[in-house]
């Protein structure tokens, strides 16, 4: 069989390419359809996972400071890393639902203000402990405790109480919360021995793999652990290398030194997928590129301006130009479809005149300032000035200020009225809307104080009817989008790649890139 | 020779001061930088509590002024302290990047010194002919091209097209000595093309100097072959400004080298010092700069002593 015949036969087998295609595309080959389907059915048998191997990825986003605590992962590394050693109570299922991991089962109260989590029989720790209802409550105890320095601990400000019976562990909240198993998927929260309290770093989990070679920010190499519980890690071995430079990342790519990359910059994503035996995979998700600005803060204030902004965008044209298509269009609220109870509004579309007219209405004069930075999300100074632009056409004129890298996070997102920034996005809309819209959040980064909003927000986290539910939250992103200071143009897709060595790609998986980043213990490496 | 001994005293004592002085200035650096080492630990998912007590964990709360003696204190002593960010023993980490770097520091001088003053023999030897037009239009072109795009196009060719070498570098322990030096040979020889020009131009330039007195004349009427009067009496005679400009591009290799770490993915100082800089880990940023400063500070010192002892003159001063 020569070499595009078996590229065709490998993608048809794995989904890629409908049968029909595949007869029509090795008749162009001189096959005959007869032949063309038992070849088919015979690589269909072969495509099931294969066991052992080493499968090799370079990832973007790892540092030489990064830390094994996952209390403070941030990067697509560490998480990364956390997937290979640990597990969470539940995880989400390709489709946006839930399912067991260290916890086999869980319910609700009633009123949803009381969870039960029952921990897997006979899960052990990778250095043989068995995992107890204890490990659990101990592991949200450091998480949420008063020291604590977790990134998770906004998820868990509402836990009144954690407590322990037989393999159950009992959460008590002050408020009903019906998406609390969500918050329990959270990657920062995987349960580590007595909570991971005497060593954090130890990276001891109940995850498919151990970690043997730890260079941080370098290479990291994990071996398969044998006493894993469930199906997931078909390598043997699998070698992280970061590589956080994007040309030499696709180089690795096309090199063949690692055949599963992340975060393939869309401008060269065309040219990577022509390169024989690689895959460009985009991924839709809940990550969006934003404008935000302080509704609380002069001139942004002004109903009208902001209007005049949120009009004056040519969504279109950013998602074009700056995701080189590779993305979706915003319609200035942080939802889109990747979330389970989204109901779809009418989308705002670049409008001139209704811009021109908010703009005179609002009595503004001057220039309108704007902070924006190459980091505050890829190509965003590029997305300024067409933004820019497209204000023009207005007659609005905006000032871009070009704000240094270095320091951005600190100095200007969530500390200047005006910027450009961006969210990953969150499994929930409760999670989504607690994050960053609550009145009283954390990083409520467009001072966003409605109490209408809080109200149905809180009212939501209660209902566990999900029709009434979906309405509810159909109303609150109707808010945000007449009110709030969020501008979203785009809702960016993930884009990742992977070489013909490897198989087992599945589309659309919801979270985050690479498959919710489960891709490596997912995939596996052809023989 | 006491004199040398004095002056060898009197080198590394305005070293050693050099080195305080510039710690100081890395400090004051770090500390005038916005944003803070706790901030840019928990990144964007901070929340007010986990910074506050990051902060008051990592000892941000004392002032600046005892944070600094504090660290003076433990380098005197040897100890160059632990990571806030990673909690890491800093001499460790350092340790196994530093190795990584003098490796590769060592391979590309080891290949570039030597072509490069070879090369600026022959250059003398034909010059104003063709061979010494094309070496000087050579590395010129190549020291005029920024060197991440020249990493860019060896990867291209010899990785992405050839593969013949990886184009992702990253060494480690168990990989044999044969393997490395295949590993690393694609910057080793972006390294040699870029510090090439510099050194020998230099080369060219010092030996023309001596090229005109007239002893060259005289081994000339003696019938001497050509490139042997260069060899034996103009390049020693040249040896000074040519070992400073070895010097300083050496350690342009050992400081400088950090575009290519990151092209390449090498894990060596630079990546680890910039790391550390975007989280503000001033313990880590501190030490890396003391190495730096140290090993500049060093071969400077090396190039000096070693034109004094070429140089009879400055032996001997009046």
């Amino acid at each position: 069989m020569n070499d595009q015949l078996k590229y065709l036969t490998r993608r048809a087998a794995s989904g890629l390419m409908t049968r029909r295609e595949f007869v029509g595309r090795a008749g162009a080959l001189g096959v005959s359809a007869v032949a063309a389907t038992t070849m088919l059915s015979s690589a269909v048998k072969a495509a099931g996972p294969v066991k052992g191997g080493t499968l090799r990825m370079g990832l973007q986003g790892g540092s030489t400071t990064d830390s094994l605590d996952p209390a403070l992962s941030t990067n697509q590394v560490s998480l990364m890393l956390i997937r290979l050693w640990g597990e969470p109570l539940v995880e989400l299922t390709d489709d946006g639902g839930l399912q067991g991991k260290v916890a086999e089962s869980f319910e609700a109260s009633a009123d949803a203000k009381t969870w039960t989590f029952t921990v897997r029989q006979g899960l052990t720790f990778s250095n043989g402990q068995e995992v107890t209802a204890a490990d659990v409550a101990e592991t949200l105890d450091r998480h949420s405790g008063e020291d604590t320095k977790s990134g998770a601990l906004g998820l868990l400000r509402d836990i009144a109480n954690v407590r322990t019976d037989g393999r159950n562990v009992i959460i008590e909240l002050n408020n009903a919360n019906a998406d609390l198993p969500y918050l329990m998927a959270d990657y920062h929260l995987v349960i580590q021995p007595g909570g991971g309290k005497s060593a954090p770093d130890a990276a001891i989990g109940t995850g498919p793999y151990v970690l043997k070679d730890v260079d941080m920010g370098v290479r990291i190499v994990a071996e398969k652990n044998p006493n894993y519980w469930g199906d997931l890690g078909n390598a043997e071995t699998i070698e992280l290398v970061v590589i956080n430079d994007n040309t030499a990342r696709v180089a690795a790519l096309q090199s063949g030194q690692v055949d599963l990359i992340d975060r393939v910059p869309p401008r060269t994503a065309g040219l990577v997928s022509r390169a024989p035996g690689v895959t460009v995979a985009s991924t839709a998700g809940p990550g969006h590129y934003v404008f935000i600005a302080h509704v609380n803060t002069a001139p942004f204030d002004n109903q009208d301006l902001m209007l005049a902004l949120k009009y004056g965008m040519n969504r279109q044209e950013l998602v074009d130009k700056v995701l080189f298509g590779y993305g979706s269009v915003g319609n200035d609220s942080p939802i889109n479809a990747s979330y389970p109870l989204y109901t779809e509004f009418e989308q705002r579309e670049y409008d001139p005149d209704k811009a021109a007219h908010h703009f005179k209405k609002s009595g503004h004069d001057g220039p309108v300032l704007l902070r924006t930075s190459d980091n505050s999300f890829p190509g965003a100074p590029d997305a300024a000035a067409l933004f820019q632009q497209s204000l023009a056409g207005a007659g609005i004129e905006l000032e871009i200020k070009r704000e240094p890298n270095d320091g951005y996070w600190s100095e200007v997102w969530n500390n200047k009225p005006f910027c450009t920034s961006y969210w990953g996005g969150r499994p929930t809309q409760d999670q989504m809307f607690t994050t960053a819209y609550l009145s009283s959040a954390d990083w409520n980064d467009t001072r966003f104080n409605n109490e209408q909003f809080d109200q149905l927000l809180i009212a939501a986290r209660a209902e566990l009817d999900t029709g009434k539910r979906t309405q509810m939250y159909a109303d609150m992103g109707t808010i945000l989008r007449d009110e709030g200071g969020l501008i979203c143009p785009m809702f960016n897709d993930f884009v990742d790649a992977y070489t013909d060595k490897l198989g087992g790609w599945v589309e659309n998986v919801n979270g985050f890139a690479l498959m919710n980043s489960y891709a490596p213990l997912r995939m596996w490496v052809n023989a | 020779m006491p004199l040398l001994v004095r002056l060898l005293v009197q080198r590394i004592a305005l070293g050693l001061l050099l080195l305080f002085l510039v710690s100081i200035l890395i400090f004051a650096g770090t500390i005038i930088l916005p944003g803070d080492v706790a901030q840019s630990i928990l990144g964007q998912s901070a929340t007010p509590e986990a910074l506050a007590n990051l902060r008051r964990e990592l000892g941000l709360n004392d002032p600046p002024v005892t944070r600094y003696f504090h660290w003076l204190g433990g380098v005197l002593q040897g100890d160059l302290g632990t990571a806030l960010t990673s909690g890491q023993d800093i001499a460790t980490a350092i340790g196994k990047r530093l190795g990584n770097t003098l490796f590769l520091a060592f391979w590309a001088a080891l290949i570039s010194v030597p072509l490069a003053i070879l090369l600026g023999l022959i250059a003398v030897r034909y010059r104003e002919r063709w061979p010494d037009k094309v070496i000087s239009a050579v590395t010129l072109a190549s020291i005029s091209v920024p060197e991440f795009l020249i990493a860019y196009v060896a990867i291209f060719f010899f990785s992405v097209r050839l593969r013949w070498a990886p184009s992702v570098t990253t060494i480690n322990d168990s990989m044999t000595l044969g393997e490395k030096l295949h590993t690393i040979s694609i910057p080793v020889a972006v390294l040699t093309v870029v510090v090439l020009a510099h050194m020998m131009r230099m080369t060219r330039a010092a030996i023309l100097n001596v090229m005109q007195s007239a002893y060259i004349e005289t081994a000339e009427l003696k019938g001497m072959r050509m490139f042997n009067i260069i060899w034996k009496h103009a390049f020693p005679n040249s040896v000074a400004p040519i070992v400073n400009v070895v010097m300083l591009n050496m350690a342009y290799l050992v400081v400088g080298v950090v575009v290519i770490e990151v092209v390449f993915t090498y894990p060596g100082m630079g990546q680890y010092l910039v790391d550390h800089v975007s989280k503000r880990d001033i313990p880590v940023v501190q030490a890396c700069g003391l190495i730096f400063a140290a090993v500049y500070i060093g071969l400077n010192m090396i190039a000096d002593i070693v034109s004094i002892i070429s140089n009879p003159r400055l032996r001997h001063p009046k």
